[in-house]
Order: C-alpha cells, then structure tokens, then sequence
C-alpha cells in the first residue's frame, strides 16, 4: 500500500488507545480460545454418542465464541470513522438515456415491420403455454366429480367400530359417544361418523328424521362443516359436540345444529336402523355433502 | 502486498476483471443502526434454516406409506404410521444430533419469520419503502409470504396428529375458493382428502420450490439494497446524498459475518435446550383423531385467529356457495399481501410525495403514518391471540362465549383506540424540543429548604454541536484524486446540505483538509474517533459529539 492521506480535524491523535486495545485482544482471543474448547467438548460428546442438551450448549458456546469475539473485533480494533461516502444519483445521464432509446428503436423498428409474425409468435406462444397446463393440471389429480357429494356410507352399511366389530344397540351406554366407519371402510377421513345416545327428553327431532334415531342413536358426520376437522369432543352434560380446532359447538338435541363459533351448518344427519341382529345399520348415505362448503354446493 | 494475494488477484483479474468493482465493495459506507440489523438476522436464520435443512433431508421419508413403528422410541411401538412420521421420530432420537438439528431447523423458522415481521414494521414505520425503494419492498413482501408459506408447509412434514389436522383445514381453505376452489385442491392433493400424494408434494415444495424462490429473491432484495445504498437516520451532517457509518472492509464485514454466528449460537441453544414440536406426544396423523389445544405456529396464529372470530355466515345462492372459512383464510390474506405489497404505492397516491428519500422518517416524525400502522399492527395481534381462545378460556376459567365475544369487540374496537393513542403521543412528542435526544450529564443539588434541582453540566443539550468530523475512506479518497486529477479541493460529499431534520441547521461546515500522516493504511485512523464503540451498535450520537469534544 502506497503513502496515504488522511483526513482528521487535527493532528493531536491519540494512539494510546491502540495499546489500550491490547485487553480487548486478550479478550477476544479467550472467545476464540473458549469456542475452541467447546467444539472439543462437541467432538467428545458426538464421540460418546450425543445428548441434545450438551449439543445445544455446547454449540451455543461454541458459535458464540466466535461471533462475539469476531463483532468485538470488528467494533473495537477497527477504525470507525465516522465515515462519508456519496450517493451518486440512480437515475441515468440524458445522454445515456437517450442513447439506450436509440438502441432500443434500432430492434423494435425493424420488428415493428413485421406485426404480422409478432403476433403469430404471441399466438403460438400462448397455444403452446397453455396447451402444456393441461395435462400437467389433468396428471395432478382427478376432477372432483361428485366425490364431494358422496361417502362410503350405502343403504345397508354396517356401522362399525374403529376395531372392525360391529355396533350393536347394547354397545353405548346413555350418555356415551363413540366413533364409527361402515364396515370395509375404516379409518376413511370421509366416512368418520360420530356415534350419540343423548338421554333423549327435549329432543328435536327436525321434520324428515323421525325414524332415523333408533332407540336413541343419533348419528352425525364428525368432519366439521366449518374447516373440516373431527368434532372430536362430545360433552355428556350440555348435550353438545365441539370442535376443537376452531370451537365450533354443535347441539346434538336438535339435530347437531351449530350454536357456536365459527360453524356455519349443522352436522350432516346418517339415518340409522337396526336390524334383526340388534345392529346398527344406515338406511342410506347422507342425504347432503359432509364437511366444509365448496363453490359448486348449492344450497345450505 | 501478499505475494500470493497478488497472483491471486492477477490470476482472478485478468480473467474476470474484479478488481475494481472489488476495491468499490471495500470501500463501501454502511450506516450503522441496530435497527438494521433486523434484516440480517433474518438472512441469518435463513442460512441456518439451508444448513439444518439439508441435515434433515438425509434422514426423512416424505412418504405416507403406513408402517409399522419398531424404532427407539418405545411408547409408540407396534402403531401403524406413515413413513413421514417414522422417520421424523427417527431422526430425533437414533440420529446423532438429530433431535437438536431438527429442532434448530423449527426455532430457526420461527425466528426466520419473526426476524421479517420485525424488519418489515422497521422500515414501514422509518417510511425506508419510498422513493427510490419500492421495488424492494415489493420483493420483502414476496419473502414474507413465501416464508410464511414455507414455514406452515415444513410444520406438516412431520404428519403428527396435529400438522396433520393443520393440513385437513388447508384443504379446506383451498376448496372454499370460488370457482376453482374443489379443482385446485384435488391437483393440490391428487384427490379427495387426505389421499398420499399430500406429503411427497409438500416435500418438494418444502426443500426445491420456495427455497429456490426464496433464493433468488433474496439475491436481488441484498443487490438492490447494495446498488441503492441503506437508508440511515436522520443527524447532523447526514444527508439524502450522502452515506454515514462504517467502512466494509474489515469493520462491517467482521461486525456482520460475527452477527451471523451470534445467530446461530442463540438458535443452537434454542434447538438444544428449548423444546420445541416434540411430535412423538403428539403421535401420527389418523384423520378421525384429533387433539386438544391445536395452536399452529406462531406466524400463522392471526390466520387461524381470524378463523375463529369469524362470525357463521356462508354466502349461497345461485347453485353456488362461498363457504365460510372463504372469508378469513383467503380474502383477509389476500386483501393483506396485497394492501401490504402495494403500500409504497398507497401512500404515494395520499402524499403526492415523489422526492427520493434517502433519510429514514423517525416514527413520531409521521404521526399519520405510525399510528395508522399501529392500528393495523394491533387488528392482527389481536387476531394472533384470538388463536388461542380455548386456552384462555380454561386458563381464566370462564366461558369460551365470554372470550370469543370479548376478542370480536376488541377486534373492531382495538385498532382505532391504539392509532388514536399513538396519533396522540406523536403531536405530543413533536412539541417536546429535545425529545428523543440523548440528555447530557446533570447535577443535582439540593438546597437547604429540601428542594431539589437539576443543573446540566455543559452545552451538551443543545444537540447543535456538530464538532466532528466526516472522514471519506482515505484509500477511496486516494483512489479518486489519482483517477480525477489532483482535486483536493473537492468538498466532501454532501456536507454542504443539511439534513432534513434541521439538526445541523445554521452550522457550518469546515471543509476536511487533507493531511500526510507518516504512516500507510487505514489502521493508523485511531480507534477514539467519534462513533466507534459498544457491542451492538454505533456510539451514541451525544456521545459522539462528547467525545470530539472531550479531545
């Protein structure tokens, strides 16, 4: 490096506190010295098989050794000016501006001249783009169809428990509540059914369901008709089923209609019969799509 | 010079041509502010996120192929789980140092997206998004959103029982868009939920697709910041034309390349000692199982509280439906991303301010600005802890009505109050002559009568001294005498203006002369010029002027 200038506001400087740097010095290099140390011990703790705390301590030790040590250094044995430096002006020269103009004209005049291949190219571009997001849209996933309108659950299904043995109209008592699929179907996120047996007085039967609650079973879909998650929690003493992701609550009394929280709709209803055998059985699927709406569902 | 950095150089050189555009980097001012490096831990944690990132790759299974666990840990033996979980599980307690990079990789997102929010409200409330900086708001906005994204994306991975519900409601959300809202979730999904293509796709989104993005965002966010220069406060002899602070090399480069282990070492110590996701409780995802207490993680609380409040309405007539979760999990955030992204431009259009402005606003200096950003700061706190109303509700022993209702009224109620508040506090701090200043050293004496009052020592108050001096980087002035001629009169840059904040107003500025000092380079600059000292941050402008007093 060649002789420099420099610029001060006088010629007294002090260099004494160059010297005083030396205890900064010997303090950062006990960082480094500390940091050291700690990887040593990481190398022995890996060695030894590894125990997340010592890792994490003893990463933390070690990278902030050096961060400390380097930032010290940084801000105690550099010059710090305080420092100027101009901001040239973003904006361009007129002469460069109109120099990138005429660049420019140079490439869209002689395009310009051909509008007609332009907007062939335009046209063939844009086929070609789209074109390709079909089958890339199509290889996604299937069209929904009427997936969202139907379950599992047919005229006739057995109601099953999460274990695969049948539900029959001994297995919950007054009060209880327990999950079903129909047989064969078990675990489907589409076809979880929570099962009630509500201590039925007060209850309201909506018009069209007289039948569909055998000896007080009352079967609702568990896929929440806000967001979609399983109306996992039935609570015995106000009769009501809750949501726990967004605490929506449903009253089972009177067909699982929401009577709080974000819920816009009632618990879709599966009509139940019982069978000669005493077990539960649906008379048919539910008779409107479970779980949250979509654009094509009509009405509520 | 270096042998050996010669022949490197003249290697490097006479191929690329660096030398120059290297010489500028060296030199390059950055101001220093603590609030600048907001932005820094953010970039930080993202290189953590990259490492931690490619260490968990090596071990998971994005597959939701349902197994039989036989693996260390012994409570969930014998469950049938997909292969996501399994190797989750795996990689948290039989890989060595698994469960603290895996834990490192979370903290280090949620530190990722916090470190954003925090400098994103920086430079709104400082007003650093305007002329010449809207691009790169724009750009911060886009990395917010896929950060976000990325991060609620990276949560599911694990398939637990409650990233697993997360991803039942996201399906939701994506079916309540009108018109294509069903179509978008089978492609999203290859089906009806859950189906098994969600995992794998998430996978590659997770660790190929935003990361990319995020990537090259995040190259052109720093070069844009580069090639324009950072915004610094307003004090005197700082202008709109000039830079004020610290020289890159080696002062900012050590300062901010140690920064970047400081980061890590607090997120090493998070990832080791701070439990974090401990997904073996939760237990793998079964869809008709579901858990108490679901909160997702912190930057996705305001969604999943605006989900809550969200009063039971649907839209439905004509055959069609706007479901209900429609209006809190897309409209709000698209409404938000896009408000958001588009501020520079809102505020443009009220203001009719077309200046370039290099000096950041302090936020009393804007009353309007601040408090209508407060408000609409406190209309999403108060979202993210409407997220967690049931467990208000059994922490407070009261009913959740009670709570959901109290967090309905101060949702609409809240906001006003606090713009209004903070609207208040900055008409009131503007009549204050020295607020925000530094106060100078006092006395205090008491008289014999008992009452007691306050002397100040020097002139310090004033907050007119201005006693210092700028210096250009002397190898940078060099550089540009030998390039210019001998131009030694040529003012320093900027001085001549003063700055918008009037602090040096009235002062005026003697022109640096150039002197031979004995000695070559820039460490013979003492280390006791004014703005040097503590750990995080530049000397205290008061301080400063003491100092050059002092001497």
């Amino acid at each position: 490096m060649s002789e420099i200038e420099q610029t001060s506001r006088s010629s007294t400087y002090d260099y004494s506190s160059m010297t005083g740097g030396r205890t900064m010095e010997t303090f950062i290099g006990a960082l480094f010295g500390v940091s050291l140390l700690a990887t040593v011990g990481l190398g022995v703790t890996f060695w030894l098989g590894g125990q997340p705390q010592i890792e994490g301590a003893l990463l933390f030790v070690a990278l902030a050794g050096i961060g400390v040590g380097v930032v010290a250094w940084g801000k105690y044995l550099t010059p710090h000016g305080p420092f100027v430096q101009e901001r040239e002006e973003l904006k361009s020269s007129d002469v460069d501006r109109d120099a990138f103009y005429k660049s420019l004209e140079r490439g869209t005049k002689v395009l310009g001249r051909r509008s007609f291949l332009g907007k062939m190219l335009g046209v063939s571009l844009g086929a070609f783009g789209i074109l390709q997001l079909f089958p890339f849209l199509r290889s996604l996933g299937p069209v929904p169809g009427k997936s969202l309108y139907v379950t599992d659950w047919k005229n006739g299904s057995q109601v099953t428990k999460v274990d695969g043995s049948p539900v029959t109209v001994n297995d919950l008592e007054v009060g209880g509540a327990m999950t079903v699929f129909p047989e064969g179907f078990i675990g489907n996120a589409v076809d979880q059914v929570i099962l009630v047996r509500p201590s039925n007085f007060n209850l309201v039967t909506r018009p069209g369901r007289e039948t569909w609650g055998p000896q007080g079973y009352l079967a609702f879909s568990k896929v929440c008709t806000h967001a979609g998650c399983p109306v996992g929690l039935y609570q015995e003493l106000t009769q009501q089923l809750l949501c726990p992701c967004h605490q929506s609550l449903f009253d089972v009394l009177t067909g699982a209609t929401p009577v709080f929280g974000p819920a816009p709709r009632p618990l879709p209803q599966l009509p139940l019969s019982v069978d000669t055998n005493g077990v539960l059985r649906s008379q048919s699927g539910f008779n409107e799509p479970i779980g949250p709406g979509f654009w094509e569902r009509g009405n509520g | 010079m270096d042998k050996r950095v010669e022949k490197t150089t003249d290697w490097l050189d006479e191929r690329l041509g660096i030398a120059k555009g290297a010489r500028s980097s060296l030199n390059k001012i950055f101001p220093d502010h603590w609030s600048f490096m907001l932005g820094e831990i953010a970039l930080y944690s993202f290189i953590v996120l990259l490492f931690t990132g490619v260490f968990l790759t090596l071990f998971y299974v994005p597959s939701s192929q349902p197994i039989i666990y036989h693996g260390s840990y012994a409570p969930l033996r014998g469950q049938t789980m997909s292969e996501a979980y399994a190797s989750t599980l795996h990689i948290s307690f039989s890989v060595r140092a698994g469960l603290v990079m895996r834990q490192m990789h979370h903290w280090a997102a949620n530190i990722f997206v916090a470190a954003i929010v925090v400098h994103l409200c920086r430079v709104f409330f400082t007003g650093s998004f305007r002329k010449p900086r809207e691009i790169n708001w724009i750009v911060g906005s886009i990395l917010l959103i896929l950060a976000i994204v990325n991060g609620f994306i990276g949560y599911s991975l694990p398939d637990d029982l409650i990233s697993g519900t997360g991803i039942r409601i996201a399906f939701s959300i994506v079916e309540s868009i009108p018109l294509v809202g069903s179509y978008l979730a089978f492609f999203l999904f290859g089906g009806n939920y859950p189906g098994n293509a969600i995992i794998p796709r998430f996978y590659t989104i997770h660790v190929l697709l935003v990361p990319a993005l995020i990537v090259v965002l995040l190259a052109a966010h720093l070069g844009i910041m580069y090639h324009q220069k950072h915004t610094q406060y307003p004090a005197p002899k700082r202008t709109n034309k000039n830079v004020v602070g610290s020289v890159l090399w080696p002062t900012y480069a050590l300062e901010a390349g140690g920064f970047f282990f400081i980061t890590a070492a607090v997120i090493a110590a998070l990832g080791g000692l701070v439990q974090i996701n401990p997904i073996w409780l939760y237990g793998p995802y079964i869809p008709y199982k579901v858990s108490y207490a679901v909160q997702p993680d912190w930057y996705m609380g305001w969604l999943d509280g605006a989900l809550r409040l969200m009063p039971s309405w649907e839209i439905v007539g004509f055959g069609h439906m706007i479901p209900n979760v429609f209006f809190p999990a897309v409209l709000l955030p698209g409404l938000t991303f896009t408000a958001l992204s588009l501020w520079p431009f809102i505020e443009k259009k009220i203001t009719k301010d077309d200046q370039v402005h290099n000096i950041c606003d302090r936020p009393r200096d804007n009353p309007w600005r601040t408090s209508l950003g407060v408000g609409i700061l406190t209309f999403y706190i108060v979202l993210f802890f409407a997220s967690s109303t049931d467990v208000l509700a059994n922490t407070f022993n009261t009913s959740l009505n009670f709570v959901l209702w109290t967090f309905r009224i101060l949702l609409i109620a809240l906001p006003p109050v606090a713009g209004y508040v903070t609207y208040m506090l900055t008409k009131e701090t503007a009549t204050v002559a020295d607020a925000g200043l530094r106060k100078g050293p006092v006395v205090i004496t008491r008289s014999e009568d008992g009452e007691y009052s306050t002397v100040v020592t020097d002139d310090d108050s004033s907050g007119a001294d201005v006693n210092f001096e700028l210096i250009e980087v002397p190898e940078e002035r060099e550089y540009r005498q030998v390039v210019e001629g001998n131009e030694t009169d040529r003012e320093l840059v900027g001085v001549s203006e003063s700055s918008p904040s009037g602090d040096n107003g009235g002062v005026s500025h003697k022109k640096a002369t150039a002197q031979r000092s004995g000695g070559s380079g820039i460490f013979r600059i003492p280390r006791n010029l004014p703005g040097g000292g503590g750990l995080f941050g530049g000397r205290g402008l008061k301080r400063q002027q003491r100092d050059a007093q002092e001497r």
